[in-house]
């Protein structure tokens, strides 16, 4: 009988490794909050969210995050607004159009683009794009939203593109052949019957691009400019949430006021990323095709 | 003849969530016999079968009612251990499916895991089974060659020799020669033959020649019931009942 | 009316091969300019010394070799934990509430911004846990980052592993752990490895999760043990792009060192693709 108890035994060993992801993101929140919540000894909520300057340095210092929270808001919708109709088309394209040869060749340069280091793109972004945009544009400064959200959504993409890919692939063939056989045209096909027919997959893409594009550091770090600003129009520059996160800490003396408030960022950064990726599962798992007849 | 009943079930139910697959199936295994299991696919031929070595405690939502007894024990009795019942009852497949390792290995893999460490002994079981199944001589110098590399009816009979070597007293066969030529079945055919003096055999199959040619007796399913069973000669030559005349002469459906 | 449509579709098609050809040729665009600006930075000595004159000279071998340490460190975390877990969840678990949780905290990790880990691993690692910036703090930061990579690839691999093997061991009275650790888990081998090494290139470029857990600004010493600090590609491509001595003048060794990290990269991403496809024929014959 002795294996069958070793089995045992092993099942729960595995049981208690797998919980290890669910408890290492519990530790993140614990951790973020523990760090974070003391910056609402010195000021509240509504003032933290809401307030218009942040001047965490001067005295006394100024802790709202508005103007970072509208950096962030505007470079990721920006970007999206680049990212979700090219990705979806280069999806499409790569699903429907392309000979199986050209996917072939298209497919790992996707992936490829995925695995370009952000630091790379940001590196981009400040050295190539700003000076180039600074003259096409004739603006004082290359270094803005406009530059940050391009590079952003040269990082969503591949997410945008490959999770749609999955989803348009996944369509059953009975369905395109029926609206085929109806005399429809192939594009005909894929407006009317393949996209609204992997519209939870395209749509749990197109959020989690938009997450990514949220919660990117170096990007933005680099190549947003850097001002903590209400923007006014796309070339201004911004200091998106995770960039005042990272260009902060190295001067924040440690349990400081600052050092608690650039947690509480943390927190409002985990909390968007959060939502947005419950709002993802939950699509998948709700809409996630059962059998040939559910659209 | 003196004969002893090694395995039987008596009642048995078997169902898959709310499906009902088996209904009240009452067979004898007589030992170091062949029993064929035939009927139309999906008559629940091999839900029995995987039944036998509990095999399908795999699947989830499955549940087993009524009695299956292997030499006068319960099986699916909770002091029962699956690991050693499965070992006391072997399987060989539908498909070949050699494990991606060495000729060697795959035979010795059952010996290894059942705590034979004995290389000498496992060296001298390994050739043993590999005689019986009839392959020795086909393998005996490219034993450290991949069992993939074997051709199909080779394949199957190195499974049949992996089953072998852990020395069962059952061998479940579930189709074991419907992937194969010819050629390869009838080796096959031979083969169980040649095991059923020392072996209980189980064999589920879709061919009634096979069926006739092989098994000592014959039970017909259909939609998951028994619907007769009897020694092959008599089933074949005089059936019972007018549904088994009709599927075994072809009028079925 | 059937001419418009066909008509149309063409007009649409060329559109979305339109985005599918600017997608390739933004990443080009990149490419060319790193390799044009970088390669002749690039030398053996710039491989091999380490920065000098305040970092406006010399070489980047502390920062290859930090970076290939911090690299390590997460396989050593990520790996055994990554696979425990798909075993787990792909030849133990039967769905119910347990699973959905655990399904729902790795879809979630992975989620989880950079800079985000980063925070966590400077309060829970280098505080909580006194490692300080080190190895051993960044490696660990970044391995529970390139966890849920790890997990997905594994279960991938381990869902390509044909049911008839698992059926046929246990027809000879093996355990399950007897299974999957002689049968299951050497089939997946090859993938969980693909998987890993792509989940590794990710680890690899990052910059985020380790400019407070591991890197450092400078440092002439090559790390003695998981309890130093190192200097990372990354981060070295950071501090002197953003707040060198003269950003100017150092153009030349940004671009080599990025383009270095590149190499590294897609070097292990091809590593993986070819590994793939190797696979893929060997397992259709």
């Amino acid at each position: 009988m002795k294996r069958q108890h070793i089995d045992k035994g092993v099942q729960s060993g595995f049981l208690l490794v797998a919980l290890f992801s669910i408890t290492a993101l519990s530790l993140i929140m614990v951790f973020l909050f523990m760090e974070g919540l003391p910056i609402l000894e010195h000021v509240n909520i509504k003032e933290f969210i809401f307030g218009k300057y942040w001047y965490p340095t001067d005295d006394p210092a100024d802790f709202g995050i508005l103007a970072l929270i509208a950096g962030s808001v505007c470079v990721t919708l920006l970007s999206g607004l680049m990212a979700i109709p090219l990705g979806i088309m280069t999806a499409v394209y790569l699903a429907e159009i392309a000979s199986p040869r050209v996917a072939e060749i298209v497919k790992p340069i996707v992936e490829l683009m995925a695995s370009l280091p952000s630091v790379v793109i940001g590196f981009f972004g400040m050295v190539v794009v700003a000076p180039f945009i600074q003259k096409l544009f004739n603006i004082p400064v290359g270094l803005n939203m406009f530059n940050a959200s391009l590079m952003l959504a040269f990082m969503s993409i591949p997410t945008i593109c490959s999770l749609s890919e999955d989803a348009i692939f996944s369509v059953p063939r009975a369905l395109k052949e029926a609206s085929f056989a109806l005399g429809a045209t192939h594009f005909e096909t894929i407006v009317k019957v393949i996209i609204p027919a992997s519209l939870s997959g395209i749509c749990t893409a197109v959020i989690l691009g938009l997450s990514r594009a949220l919660g990117e550091t170096m990007v933005v770090l680099m190549a947003a400019g850097g001002a903590a600003m209400m923007p006014t129009s796309i070339f201004d520059p911004v200091r998106p949430l995770p960039a005042s996160i990272a260009a902060e800490m190295a001067e924040a003396p440690f349990r400081s006021e600052h050092y608690h408030a650039l947690f509480a960022i943390g927190i409002v950064l985990f909390v968007f990323t959060f939502i947005f990726n419950l709002i993802a599962d939950y699509i998948s798992y709700k809409f996630r095709q059962v059998g040939e007849a559910s659209l | 003849m003196e004969s002893k009943v090694k395995m039987h079930t008596r009642d048995l139910d078997f169902f898959y969530g709310d499906f009902q697959a088996l209904y009240n199936i009452s067979i004898k295994f007589i030992e170091n016999q062949v029993t064929a299991l035939i009927g139309p696919s999906g008559c629940g031929k091999s839900t029995y079968l995987r039944c036998l070595n509990r095999m399908n405690d795999l699947i989830p939502g499955i549940w087993v009612k009524g009695e299956a007894m292997l030499d006068q024990k319960d099986i699916y009795d909770p002091s029962i251990d699956v690991v050693t019942l499965r070992r006391r009852v072997g399987m060989v497949f539908q498909k070949p499916n050699p494990f991606p390792k060495s000729i060697f290995e795959n035979i010795a893999y059952g010996l290894k895991v059942n705590g034979v460490k004995d290389r000498g002994k496992i060296t001298q079981r390994v050739e043993k089974s590999l005689k019986q199944a009839a392959i020795w001589d086909e393998v005996k110098d490219r034993l450290n060659e991949s069992a993939l590399s074997l051709s199909g009816g080779q394949q199957q009979r190195l499974c049949i020799a992996r089953a072998l070597a852990v020395e069962p007293d059952v061998l479940l066969m579930d189709e074991p020669a419907s992937a194969l030529d010819p050629i390869a079945t009838q080796k096959i055919e031979e083969l169980i033959k040649t095991l059923s003096s020392r072996l209980t055999i189980i064999i589920v199959t879709h061919n009634m020649q096979q069926a006739a040619r092989v098994s000592d007796r014959t039970a017909f399913f259909y939609m998951g019931k028994l619907i007769e069973i009897n020694d092959t000669d008599t089933l074949f030559t005089k059936p019972g009942l007018k549904q088994t005349e009709d599927y075994i002469t072809g009028r079925f459906g | 009316m059937k001419k418009h449509r066909l008509w149309a579709q063409k007009v649409f098609f060329l559109s979305f091969k339109t985005a599918a050809c600017l997608n390739g040729a933004a990443l080009l665009l990149i490419l060319y300019f790193m390799v044009s600006r970088g390669w002749r930075a690039i030398s053996w000595d710039f491989l091999t010394q380490s920065p000098k004159d305040s970092m406006t000279a010399g070489g980047i071998l502390p920062c290859i070799v930090g970076t290939t340490s911090l690299c390590l460190m997460t396989l050593m975390v990520a790996l055994p934990i990554g696979v425990c877990s798909a075993v787990y969840l792909n030849e133990y678990a039967r769905q119910g509430t347990l699973v959905r949780i655990i399904r729902l905290g790795i879809n979630n990790l992975a989620g989880v911004p950079s800079i985000v880990f980063g925070l966590f691993g400077l309060a829970f690692f280098c505080i909580v846990l006194k490692m300080g910036v080190s190895i051993a703090a960044g490696g660990l930061t970044l391995g529970i980052m390139t966890l849920p990579v790890i997990i997905g690839a594994s279960e991938e691999a381990l869902k390509a592993v044909p049911n008839t093997y698992r059926e046929a061991s246990f027809a000879m009275g093996a355990t399950k752990w007897q299974t999957i650790k002689k049968v299951v888990l050497p089939a997946a081998f090859p993938g969980i490895i693909t998987g890993s090494i792509l989940g590794l290139s990710r680890a690899a470029g990052e910059t985020a999760p380790i400019m407070y857990t591991g890197a450092v600004f400078f440092t002439p010493d090559l790390p003695g043990s998981i309890l130093d600090e190192v200097m990372a590609l990354p981060y070295h491509i950071y501090v002197l792009a953003t707040a060198g001595t003269n950003i100017e003048a150092t153009r030349h060794l940004q671009y080599g060192t990025a383009l270095v990290l590149i190499l590294l990269v897609f070097g292990m991403n091809l590593a993986a693709i070819i590994l793939r496809s190797k696979m893929r024929k060997k397992l259709r014959i």
